[in-house]
């Protein structure tokens, strides 16, 4: 398909009803908003990232500048935004004689189509689906923000240092539900796509964006293109987290030097938590009117770092930021598996670049891998 | 696109209920208890099981239920009033509304008692928790083996329910001993904590259930001293806590290794307690 | 250089004992060291031995959430640190917490019980001197109780 072929995407998705939320440059990253039209992406952008860094910088093709729409992988920003947002009010309660009642008036969100969703952040939505709406209760905030989203995935054709989603088993391809999903082919005088439908709402879009032809089928070169595209992205990444048996290796490393190592680097900022897709960390907070007659509820987002996370009377559970740090990794990566089936972690890489202190979670297991505390330094290390 | 209807998420939003009666049990501690404000309201629950009550406009708080069970008109709830929140709470007048969310939580498994004996060990307002497990074991006597309660509070000003704990000594096959911390000048009764109760407690751990609540320390040096005792850790619960702010495995703030302290427990057996409570700061 | 049985022999702690027991003893006795900072035993671990100090200082610790961890005591230069090795069922009660690097002899406490089952005499010594300890250390926890120093209340 060509670029002018997928102008009109975003309008077909608008005339379906969609809002269409796709990456946008603002404060000098890659973030999520609201777009109208294909020219609203970071065309020609690309990001540099490393751990504790991140820059954007103009892409060049030979001396030319290249128009890529999506030639960059992930930015601080991740779905969870609109599926999860950072603030949503809960309810509403008006004070009526000596009793209350709760109004039902919470706005409907707009129905939504994500533009530009990348195999890790796929995965990232799938946990959060599993964590809000597959156990015991159903949230139903997140199940409103989530029902009839309208996904256009793309499959990534470069790889940050930072990445590690193959280490994850979650991509550089897109794996799992989407509509849409695209490989951006773009080179001196050429930028084509190559797209795929993985639903019928999906192929239906599809259909009117290349109404079916024999020129609209992609040739068996062009796939082979699109599909070495998304190995060489494979191949450019350079770390690796060895998830054999991490459940166990950090369940039994609880006492390992290790994390009193990370202690004194980490600011417990909860930087990490703000940018992971995963993350899902929330607090409550009952806010009431200056009359005492009207009462609001609000979630928002918290973070397992915070010094009062674990508070119950008389203090802190996790005082320690050494205690914080290993419950936040010991967490995404160990217990997740027992609560949801899967590792909590995706490989997108975002904690290790937003960082301020660039610590790398990939080390971080690694360290502890390679030198597993013997079963009598465990029981007596430094603590 | 629909809206979540009000029956799909009930579990999010505090039905009002009408406050009955304030009794004052310590200095700081009160029993609430509330009847439904338009006569629905769920008010059924497990003993072990807790409620989130909500002050309009100030907050919510995980508490447990500490009534009977058999009694479905109203809910009662025992809290200590340790901060702003359970300030308020305990500072409502009879005929003002407090929002209740739940039951929620894992319950004490006490049909796993029928035709055992049934240990309840009690630290300061554990009691509360475990008050339904007793109400259960009395009301439906034939069901159930001896009853032991060992309870320990840090002075006899700080003892609840007192005039209970007389009512339930006198009752056929039960067993109730009572110890503070801290004696003071008049208290003629057993001093010293919990666990040097045991040795005046008539059991026999093959055929006993044990619950337990009250500070962790407390529940880690009784557990312990059980097993060490006989019970099998499987055959001991402990009743654990943490914070809570949305009840229903949302918000994360009750993670205890890889548990829910809201949906998984609070109420759990030792055996999968016991390699966690000798984590520091887990 | 002092050798075990020497070392035995001196402490107070073993003071009165006749030679044939010291004996018995350094057969289940060695050379030990913990760097300061490391544990020296947790609770709700197998209590196997018990230690005689010769230098640097250990700190009795109980852990409960929410606090740091609470100092009991601490135990010092010619003390004896550890009686749970000597009674069932044989667990530590507490954290023992090397705050000064330690250098101590370690019996051996599963050799032990088993020379005292042997050799009543050896045991009955053996619990005389401990049962000293124990009863010092209630008094001294008695005392702590009443919190003496506290403001009147």
């Amino acid at each position: 398909m060509t670029l002018q072929q997928l102008e009109r995407l975003v309008p077909a998705l608008h005339s379906r009803g969609y809002q269409v939320i796709g990456p946008i440059v603002r404060d000098g990253a890659i973030a999520y908003d609201v777009v109208e039209s294909l020219s609203d992406l970071p065309v020609g952008w690309t990001d540099e990232q490393e751990a504790g860094r991140y820059r954007l910088r103009r892409r060049k093709n030979d001396n030319n500048d290249d128009e890529a729409l999506f030639g960059y992988v992930v930015g601080p920003q991740s779905w969870k935004k609109y599926l999860h947002p950072p603030e949503v009010r809960l309810l509403t309660a008006e004070r009526s004689g000596r009793t209350f009642r709760i109004l039902n008036n919470e706005p409907a969100p707009p129905q939504r189509a994500f533009l530009g969703v990348r195999a890790c952040e796929l995965a990232a939505i799938a946990a959060q689906d599993r964590v809000l709406q597959g156990d015991r209760y159903r949230d139903p905030v997140y199940a409103a923000r989530r029902e009839g989203i309208f996904i256009v995935a793309v499959n990534c054709t470069q790889a940050a240092p930072t990445c590690f989603c193959t280490s994850m088993a979650t991509g550089p391809r897109v794996r799992g539900a989407y509509d849409l999903a695209l490989t951006e082919l773009v080179g001196p005088g050429r930028h084509e796509f190559v797209i795929e439908a993985g639903s019928d709402a999906g192929a239906e879009v599809l259909a009117e964006l290349a109404p079916a032809s024999a020129s609209s089928v992609a040739s068996e070169a062009l796939c082979q293109e699109a599909e070495g595209a998304v190995e060489r992205a494979a191949s450019q990444i350079r770390r690796r987290l060895d998830t054999t048996g991490i459940r166990d290796l950090l369940y039994a490393n609880f006492d390992h030097p290790r994390w009193d190592n990370v202690a004194q680097r980490c600011l417990t900022c909860a930087n990490c938590t703000m940018v992971c897709p995963t993350c899902f960390c929330t607090t409550v907070e009952d806010v009431s009117d200056v009359t005492g007659t009207h009462a609001e509820r609000w979630r928002k987002w918290d973070s397992c770092f915070s010094q009062n996370f674990s508070y119950i009377h008389g203090g802190s559970v996790r005082s320690s930021a050494k205690s914080r740090y290993r419950q936040w990794m010991t967490h995404k990566l160990a217990s997740w598996i027992d609560q949801f089936g899967s590792s909590g972690c995706v490989g997108c890489g975002r904690c290790i670049t937003w960082c301020p202190v660039g610590i790398d979670i990939t080390e971080e297991v690694r360290a502890i891998r390679e030198s597993p505390a013997s079963a009598k330094e465990n029981n007596h290390g430094n603590s | 696109m629909t809206m979540a209807t009000a029956a799909t998420t009930d579990f999010m939003l505090p039905q009002p209920y009408l406050v009955q009666q304030v009794v004052k049990e310590t200095a700081d501690t009160f029993t609430l208890t509330l009847e439904p404000s338009d006569g629905t309201g769920r008010n059924r629950f497990q003993p072990g099981q807790f409620s989130m009550l909500w002050v309009f406009g100030v907050g919510e708080l995980p508490i447990s239920i500490s009534g009977n069970p058999a009694d479905r008109a109203q809910l009662v709830y025992t809290v200590r009033s340790v901060g702003k929140a359970t300030h308020a709470l305990v500072s409502r007048e009879v005929g003002e509304t407090v929002g209740v969310r739940g039951p929620f939580g894992t319950g004490w498994p006490v049909e796993k008692a029928e035709g055992r004996d049934v240990l309840v060990i009690a630290g300061g307002i554990g009691l509360a928790p475990l008050r339904p497990v007793i109400y259960e074991v009395l009301h439906n006597r034939e069901k159930y083996g001896r009853l032991v309660i060992l309870y320990g509070a840090r002075s006899p000003r700080d003892l609840l329910y007192r005039k209970e704990l007389t009512a339930w000594a006198r009752q056929p096959e039960t067993q109730v001993l009572v110890t503070v911390d801290y004696g003071g000048l008049s208290w003629r009764g057993h001093v010293g904590v919990v666990t040097t109760l045991f040795k005046n407690a008539r059991l026999q751990p093959a055929r006993t259930l044990a619950f337990a609540c009250g500070p962790e320390i407390m529940m880690r040096f009784v557990a312990r001293d059980l097993e060490n005792q006989g019970f099998a850790p499987e055959n001991i619960y402990l009743s654990m806590e943490r914070n809570m702010k949305c009840a229903v495995g949302f918000c994360g703030h009750c993670q205890y290794g890889p548990h829910f302290i809201c949906k998984d427990g609070p109420i759990f057996p030792y055996d999968r307690m016991r390699p966690l409570l000798e984590k520091y700061e887990l | 250089m002092e050798t075990l049985e020497h070392i035995i022999s001196e402490h107070s702690f073993f003071s009165g004992l006749e030679s044939y027991y010291t004996n018995l003893l350094t057969g289940c006795a060695s050379n030990v060291r913990f760097e300061k900072g490391t544990y020296i035993f947790k609770e709700g671990e197998e209590a196997n031995e018990f230690y005689l100090i010769r230098a640097g200082k250990v700190a009795l610790e109980i852990f409960a959430p929410q606090r740091k961890p609470i100092m009991l005591a601490t135990v010092g230069e010619g003390e004896v640190l550890g009686w749970s090795w000597l009674l069932p069922p044989y667990q530590w009660k507490v954290h023992a917490h090397a705050i000064e690097t330690v250098r101590a002899i370690a019996l051996d406490g599963k050799c032990l019980r088993t020379k005292c089952e042997e050799n009543h005499d050896l045991g009955y010594e053996m619990l005389k001197r401990f049962a000293r300890i124990m009863e010092q250390r209630l008094e001294a926890t008695l005392l702590q109780l009443l919190d003496v120093y506290a403001a009147g209340k």
